[in-house]
């Protein structure tokens, strides 16, 4: 027998199984009385601060005011940022060309000073940015392995919660959540910033 | 309905290990354990209640979060066989593992069929039940921990203590001095800031995680409808684990599965809050099979009973299998605080644990057997935990299993026959009562009994028989009606 066989074979002695439709039906039933989102109004402001709340790094600028927050950021820390092919040429107009490497190589990656990336979904409530990797994102790599990672957040991408934010995304796709840099509780059970992942985060939410 | 016999689980019991009494006395003694202990956990309890009060809706997401772990368990083998369709046509590959031994040979061959004989690992309790890193060792692959907290432990040589923190028995000067010992490349002038021992940790595994071919995980939750597996953490070591390997093979206790992906939903609100005491954890990823060009190009999923079937039969046992390893009972539990986690002898300590080990092992082991009774059932812990696992009744429930199943006591069997053959004659029982009232004041010099019967003596006082028993007294004075001084 195989070992399928008998691990399944001791559940459905245990629990019979049941026609999908009643498993269904069942699934149907589970009470869920939890709020879909736990804030209204303010959505925005609840993201930003929420984000700031981790130590992050957040500013909130105008569609026309972006490219040079972008540069700004740059400029602060020397060296070349990787930038998915995607990404909107818009929002590094105003960096030095050389201050840029478009699709990087992963080998390249722990040379980088940093990367830029969009975002597919933000969680007002939790702080979390989500990327799911699109063509304005990137490998999944790209925004592990530098120490600093700048993530462009358009108003229209943030969810006030949880469950709002899950139904805008496709499991399909890799996703990774992000709540703040790199930290670990691992010393003494508190929050200390700067791991593995960027120690640095930067977020320019743009309304 | 025939339930088979429970399967031959084979969850490592720490070898040697003593019953939970003798080793939490011990621990109990080591001041320094009691006082990181202390530290730690009265620091997360009071941020994990004001988690959770952020949350109005705090005790319908703990509701709902029971019913769906309730109902994947009673339709177990549907989503099961639902989760195993949906990974493989996203290219996975799914593996069934009865027990530990057969868990670690399915990993370990796909380690050995890629080559390489170094693995990096993201912090799993499933490998940690099992004792893979122990297998894969045998088989002369390295395992390197990369959690911080793991890589602690495994450092020191030590034992994890803790489901989430597995070094919270060592402060900050400790992990300093283990580094400074244990690191070739720590740097030199290392303090115990805990920003200086990240950055240790950041920079000793580094090249291992850009070098590495072959990577081992857990899972949190796996999706059954969409095949997705998702693993919560910290450090970006997880992420790192999943990402940039060829080969991923993540081992996964089959309770673990979740019908639809929207029951994230409940599960990212409550897991993070529970553990951490944050609103969301630094990192969540998930992933479906294999996505071309980004990631692992091979990805391995073990589905793992060791012992939950047996689980699973039980009925008042098995909500223990709604677990999400979110610790919070470990941290408001007063035996926990004091005896530390190596006195439960498994990977799983705390109130948890002592309703796990005891299900997943059976109660054939002195610790096992002992374990259900490591509890003043105050309740502490089904109030924190975020699935409602009703630990007290359970541990109640175990306590029963440990006497008709356990390790008895030769004594202990004697006294039992001895006290039934008493009680069953009332002559016996008056004859026996006197002998106790004589002993009055024996029992008050020593207040310890000789012999092997001091176990009973060590942790309580010997009560004073009083001078004349309940029945003589009635006899005498007609039921209090002739009441004077005997």
């Amino acid at each position: 027998m195989t070992a399928r066989d008998a691990v399944l074979g001791r559940i459905d002695a245990i629990v019979p199984p049941r026609a999908a439709a009643d498993i269904a039906a069942d699934y149907a039933r589970i009470d869920r009385e939890y709020l879909r989102r736990h804030h209204d109004d303010g959505v925005l402001d609840l993201f930003a601060e929420r984000v700031a709340d981790y130590r992050a790094d957040v500013r909130r600028v105008g569609p026309d005011e972006l490219a040079a927050a972008v540069a700004e950021i740059l400029a602060a820390r020397p060296g070349v940022h990787g930038v998915p092919s995607g990404l909107p040429a818009a929002w590094t107009a105003l960096a030095p060309a050389e201050s840029l490497a478009a699709d990087p190589a992963v080998a390249d990656l722990d040379g980088l000073a940093g990367a830029v990336t969009g975002c597919a979904v933000g969680i007002a409530e939790t702080g979390t940015i989500v990327l799911d990797h699109g063509p304005d994102q990137g490998l999944r790599a790209l925004s592990l392995v530098p120490d600093h990672h700048l993530i462009v957040v358009a108003a229209d991408r943030v969810a006030a919660d949880v469950p709002e934010a899950l139904e805008r995304l496709d499991p399909a796709r890799p996703l990774t959540f992000v709540s703040g840099p790199s930290a670990t509780s691992d010393i003494e059970l508190s929050r200390v910033e700067g791991v593995h992942g960027p120690r640095t985060l930067k977020v320019l939410v743009v309304a | 309905m025939t339930v088979p016999p429970p399967a031959p689980s084979a969850m490592p019991t720490y070898l040697g290990m003593p019953r939970f009494p003798d080793a939490a006395a011990r621990a109990v003694a080591d001041e320094g354990l009691r006082r990181n202990l202390a530290h730690a956990t009265t620091t997360i309890r009071g941020r994990r209640a004001g988690a959770v009060a952020e949350l109005d809706d705090w005790s319908a997401l703990r509701e709902s979060g029971k019913q769906i772990k309730d109902h994947v368990l009673a339709n177990l083998g549907h989503y099961l066989r639902l989760l195993e369709e949906r990974v493989t046509a996203a290219g996975g590959t799914v593996h069934w593992a009865r027990d530990a031994a057969e868990a670690n040979r399915i990993v370990t061959d796909l380690v050995r069929a890629t080559g390489e004989t170094e693995v990096v690992k993201v912090k799993s309790m499933a490998t940690q039940e099992i004792g893979l890193n122990e297998a894969l060792a045998e088989a002369d692959i390295t395992a390197h921990e990369t959690d911080l907290a793991e890589l602690i432990v495994q450092l020191g040589d030590d034992r994890p203590s803790h489901i989430l923190v597995p070094a919270i028995h060592r402060n900050r000067a400790d992990i300093r001095e283990l580094f400074a010992r244990t690191m070739p490349d720590a740097p030199p002038g290392l303090t115990d800031d805990p920003a200086d021992l990240a950055e240790a940790a950041r920079r000793h595994l580094r090249a291992r995680f850009l070098a590495a071919k072959v990577a081992v995980s857990g899972a949190n939750f796996a999706v059954a409808d969409t095949g997705t597996l998702v693993v919560l953490e910290s450090e970006g070591n997880g992420r790192m684990c999943l990402t940039l390997p060829e080969t991923l093979i993540s081992v996964m206790g089959i309770e673990k599965v979740v019908p639809s992906w929207r029951d994230l939903e409940v599960f990212l609100q409550l897991l993070p809050r529970s553990s951490t005491a944050e609103r969301m954890n630094p990192y969540t990823s998930s992933w479906t099979g294999v996505t071309p060009g980004d990631g692992p190009s091979a990805f391995h999923l073990v589905l793992l009973d060791n012992g939950r079937t047996a689980t699973l039969a039980d009925d008042v046992g098995k909500q223990a299998l709604r677990c999400i390893r979110c610790s919070a009972c470990l941290n408001v539990c007063p035996v926990y605080q004091r005896a530390g986690g190596h006195a439960y002898g498994s990977p799983y300590p705390g109130p948890i644990g002592a309703i796990l080990s005891p299900q997943i092992r059976g109660v054939g082991s002195p610790v096992d057997a002992s374990l259900p009774f490591a509890s003043s059932l105050c309740g502490a812990c089904y109030d924190v935990c975020p699935v409602a696992i009703d630990i007290p009744e359970v541990l109640v429930h175990l306590r029963a299993r440990a006497v008709e199943e356990g390790p008895r006591h030769p004594l202990e069997r004697a006294a039992m026959a001895a006290a039934g053959w008493t009680l069953r004659s009332p002559a016996r029982l008056a004859l026996a009562q006197r002998a106790a009232s004589a002993g009055r004041g024996a029992a008050r010099r020593f207040r310890r009994l000789p012999g092997p019967l001091h176990a009973w003596t060590d942790t309580r006082d010997l009560p004073v028989p009083p001078r004349e028993s309940f029945r003589a007294w009635w006899r005498r004075t007609g039921g209090g009606r002739t009441e004077e001084e005997a």
